[in-house]
């Protein structure tokens, strides 16, 4: 399938961006994120194949607008809900709890 | 789109619910977290390359079957994928990218640095390596074959730099400081002693 992750080629994205003593992860969550997917691949819960492709149904724009481990976390997100593992609106319902804004119906 | 607060709250949820309903454990995810941060990395790709330097035999294994010599060294595969190690030479400079995401080969390098996974390199690694390479600073005779590795999940590529002039007293020990990891990846040379 090619998509906006099939990058090869593409012009125009500018120069390439390089840090020195770049560390591992630049935030906490970074760790967690990768760890959460790593847990959910070993618990056979998904597949990388289907994990790297749910990482490229993410929508071309949001794609190219949310990081890279922020990749990882929607990836996780979309398999567990296919799978039957947990739902969109559970997590939303967890989220909304922990943001302390029951409120909020947004369910992005 | 989401701000650093947003996402880490995000992450928190997820992990909370995952806790709860028993599919992950906490220690797991520390387990991985420091098995990332503090075990892989290019310090064990810096040892395979020196070994390879320093010994002919290992290197001919090193190229037939790099996935069997990386092993021999102790280093196995994270995800279950095969290595192919390419070779730079004077006439020959190999460089490596993943063009769809990220692969990388984990064991030997650790995970890839911001600019590897980043919509620049993965586009323009392809069309133009040259200009990648001069970004670099690294200059590639006219003359010279680039060739260009696209990585993907089941078969990922490292490359073995040349080795610098002048190091040829140093033992295996001392090569390895020479072993940086963008020369692994092929934008870069070995450092000179």
């Amino acid at each position: 399938m090619n998509g906006i992750h099939d990058m090869g080629g593409v012009h125009g994205y500018g120069p390439i961006i390089r840090e020195e003593d770049e560390p591992v992860f630049h935030h906490e969550w970074e760790g967690k994120a990768l760890a959460l997917a790593r847990t959910g691949l070993a618990g056979g819960h998904f597949n990388l194949d289907e994990f790297r492709h749910a990482m490229e149904r993410i929508p071309p724009v949001e794609y190219l607008s949310i990081s890279y481990y922020e990749r990882w976390l929607e990836g996780t997100l979309m398999m567990l809900a296919e799978k039957g593992v947990l739902s969109g609106e559970e997590f939303q319902a967890r989220l909304d709890e922990m943001s302390g804004d029951a409120l909020s119906g947004d369910g992005a | 789109m989401t701000s650093d607060n947003d996402v880490a709250l995000r992450v928190r949820a997820l992990e909370s619910l995952l806790l709860e309903k028993g599919l992950v454990e906490a220690p797991a995810i520390d387990e991985i977290i420091d098995l990332f941060e503090n075990r892989l990395g290019p310090q064990n790709g810096a040892k395979v390359i020196a070994r390879a330097w320093s010994d002919p035999d290992f290197k001919a294994r090193l190229l037939a079957n790099a996935t069997d010599a990386i092993v021999e060294m102790g280093y196995e595969a994270v995800q279950g994928e095969d290595m192919v190690v390419v070779e730079n030479t004077a006439q020959v400079h190999n460089i490596v990218v993943c063009t769809l995401c990220s692969c990388f080969p984990w064991a030997t390098l650790g995970l890839p640095p911001v600019w590897y996974k980043s919509a620049p390199y993965r586009a323009r690694a392809a069309s133009d390596p040259r200009g990648v390479l001069a970004e670099f600073g690294t200059d590639i005779a006219a003359e010279a074959e680039v060739r260009v590795w696209d990585s993907n999940a089941e078969l990922r590529y490292m490359v073995l730099p040349e080795r610098p002039a002048g190091s040829e007293s140093l033992d295996e020990e001392a090569l390895v400081a020479l072993v940086t990891r963008d020369s692994m990846i092929g934008v870069t040379r070995a450092l000179n002693p």
